[in-house]
């Protein structure tokens, strides 16, 4: 974006965390907190947790998207819905084992970020939003309508996989699950943003016209954040689906684009600590809120309003070159 | 009925949804040419204006009663007070994010939509309001046509005030200052147009058509609720876009084509009713793959 702010100037912490060792031992130290939180926390924490762990998965892999590459996306759940209804509709409807039907997953997912990225290319920002938007609703109405997906009331009895003898059913299980898959996208998004075609999406998205005389492929790029970004979440709506034993058309819907993005903004677009914190605010914000009942998300909306007024590049932004 | 009945049929119901969406089509567009904003409280705006008006109606209609006269009455009121809730969301909220990052105002917007949506949900519960008015269904019959006294009111309402619209901005000096400032906003400022003013005026009239339209359709349905605004703003935002975004004629030439495909596609073999959003948004990639600056749009250079 031309119109990006001046860095902010770095004082207090920032050269500290600079330092790779530092790094390092913050990494290890938040992971041991997360292997050690079902000794802390409740069977209902667990489950919060749990809900907050998946959301960072999704909110890197939009981070992808938005963030490092700078496509707006206002349609991601569709991609974790490809996710949950290909795990679903596979082992319900076809009798698939988990492990069967997940590379089928990720095939969807790859199919439908080339389908979403395809003709949305040589779009603008604001219509780009919209056709994303547009495609993010066609997946969804289609889950409600198609007698394979379950219509309206969706795929109930979605088993739980197995792995090695592990049955993984518990929630104490699926939170563990999940430790490892935030901790994966978390490596891959670092490993992704210092790539090759990590910096390739900073150049597009700083200047697509320059980049493309400097000889990159403004189309792969492009549309490798899109499959990468559909990866991300259709992995995430996988153990989604087999975590929660049932998906319906509404676990898919444009709030929960919205939800990813804002999590995605209000930490810090690009930034990967950002954007944990963003998922966490956006998971655990509504249920800190939960004894206000019906203004609940009232209160919490305000809230974001008021964050985006007063850090419109998000609470922890990623620092400019 | 012959194959021609339904195809009539179908161009009054296409041109009743047609009137809705060009109403909220309108201050997508106008928001947009004035400051590149796609606001998504929009249709917010018109779910807003539906309960206002059913406010006002409840507050009126044992003076004038709840005919006609008074839906309209109960729609000026709607009018004014969204409107003046449309200048005032501008002002907090997205005043300040002017030369903010393009993804932030959005994301502004789209906190505002929530802000809208869980208020009213919090006041209503999420139940369905339902909107007493005594239009009866009467009608006139044309052949094996029938059209009610509703939708010809609501179809001429919607084309006096696209026609007001049209006549304020083509002929005062405000209308003239809205089309300079979304040309180049720097440059007004400089020959002494006041912007902020400008800007303020669009959202005004911007969110008066929706809360009109909210109120008609509210009148038209019998019922409002919360989210009634979320589709219909997505619609709204699909007909401002097949017109062309940043163009009045385009929006209401967009609102009635969508309107219409919309009426004409449910008849399709194979769409029905329950296919009928996928295919307005079939419609809305393939107008922006095919054509992204729409119908009636001007080509631009200018990149996020």
């Amino acid at each position: 974006m031309p119109d990006a702010k001046p860095a902010l100037p770095d004082h207090g912490l920032g050269p500290f965390l600079q330092d790779a060792r530092v790094r390092w031992v913050a990494c290890l130290i938040a992971l041991a907190v997360l292997i050690a939180a079902p000794l802390i926390f409740g069977p209902y924490g667990i489950v919060i947790l749990t809900n907050a762990l998946l959301y960072v998965v999704l909110c890197l892999g939009l981070n992808i998207v938005v963030g490092y590459a700078g496509l707006l996306d206002l349609g991601y759940a569709a991609f974790f819905a490809v996710g949950a209804y290909t795990i679903g509709v596979l082992t319900v409807q076809f009798g698939f084992n988990f492990w069967v039907a997940f590379p089928f997953a990720i095939l969807a997912a790859i199919l439908a970020g080339v389908i979403i990225g395809g003709p949305t290319l040589r779009l603008r920002s604001d219509y780009l939003a919209i056709v994303t938007l547009g495609f993010g609703e066609i997946v969804r109405f289609s889950a409600r309508n198609l007698e394979v997906t379950g219509r309206a009331s969706g795929l109930s009895g979605i088993q739980d996989p197995w792995l090695f003898g592990w049955h993984i059913n518990s929630s104490i299980d699926y939170y563990y699950v999940f430790v490892f898959l935030a901790a994966l996208a978390v490596l891959a998004s670092f490993r992704l943003a210092n790539s090759r075609l990590g910096r390739a999406w900073l150049y597009v998205r700083h200047d697509e016209d320059a980049a493309e005389a400097m000889g990159i492929n403004r189309v792969k790029v492009k549309l490798a954040a899109y499959v990468i970004g559909a990866i991300f979440g259709a992995i995430g709506g996988a153990f989604f689906a087999t975590n929660l034993g049932a998906i319906s058309p509404e676990s898919f819907s444009f709030e929960q684009s919205v939800l990813v993005l804002m999590a995605v903004i209000l930490g810090g677009m690009g930034k990967i600590p950002g954007v944990i914190l963003g998922a966490f605010i956006i998971i655990l914000g509504p249920e800190l809120l939960r004894d206000l009942g019906e203004f609940r998300l009232l209160v919490f909306a305000v809230g974001l309003l008021l964050i985006m007024l007063f850090r419109p590049s998000g609470i922890w932004p990623a620092r400019r070159a | 009925m012959t194959t021609f009945d339904v195809v009539l049929q179908q161009i009054v119901n296409g041109l009743v949804l047609g009137s809705f969406y060009a109403l909220v089509a309108l201050g997508y567009t106008m928001i947009f040419g004035v400051i590149k904003l796609l606001n998504f409280a929009h249709g917010d705006l018109y779910m807003v204006g539906g309960f206002v008006g059913f406010l006002a109606l409840s507050a009126i209609s044992s003076v004038v009663g709840a005919g006609w006269g008074g839906v309209a009455i109960a729609m000026f009121m709607s009018m004014i007070a969204v409107g003046c809730l449309g200048v005032v969301i501008e002002r907090v909220a997205y005043h300040p994010m002017l030369r903010a990052p393009r993804l932030s105002i959005l994301i502004t917007a789209l906190a505002v939509s929530l802000v809208l949506q869980n208020t009213v949900l919090a006041l209503t519960h999420g139940q369905y309001t339902a909107f007493r008015s005594d239009f009866g269904f009467g009608g006139i019959n044309l052949g094996n046509l029938f059209i009610t006294y509703n939708q010809m009111i609501l179809i001429g309402i919607a084309a006096l005030l696209m026609i007001a619209l049209e006549l304020f901005v083509s002929r005062t000096q405000y209308g003239r200052a809205m089309r300079a400032v979304a040309i180049d906003k720097d440059m007004c400022q400089l020959m002494g147009i006041n912007v902020s003013a400008v800007i303020a005026i669009t959202f005004l009239i911007g969110s008066a058509l929706a809360a009109a339209a909210g109120t008609m359709a509210g009148a038209y349905y019998g019922s409002v609720w919360y989210f009634m605004g979320f589709l219909i703003g997505l619609k709204a935002f699909t007909a401002a876009v097949i017109g062309g975004i940043g163009s009045i004629p385009g929006a209401m030439l967009g609102g009635l084509i969508l309107g219409l495909l919309e009426a004409f596609g449910t008849q399709l073999p194979g769409v029905g009713s329950e296919w009928k959003d996928v295919f307005s948004f079939a419609i809305l990639i393939l107008v922006l793959v095919l054509k992204p600056t729409g119908l009636l749009g001007k080509s631009e250079q200018e990149r996020m």
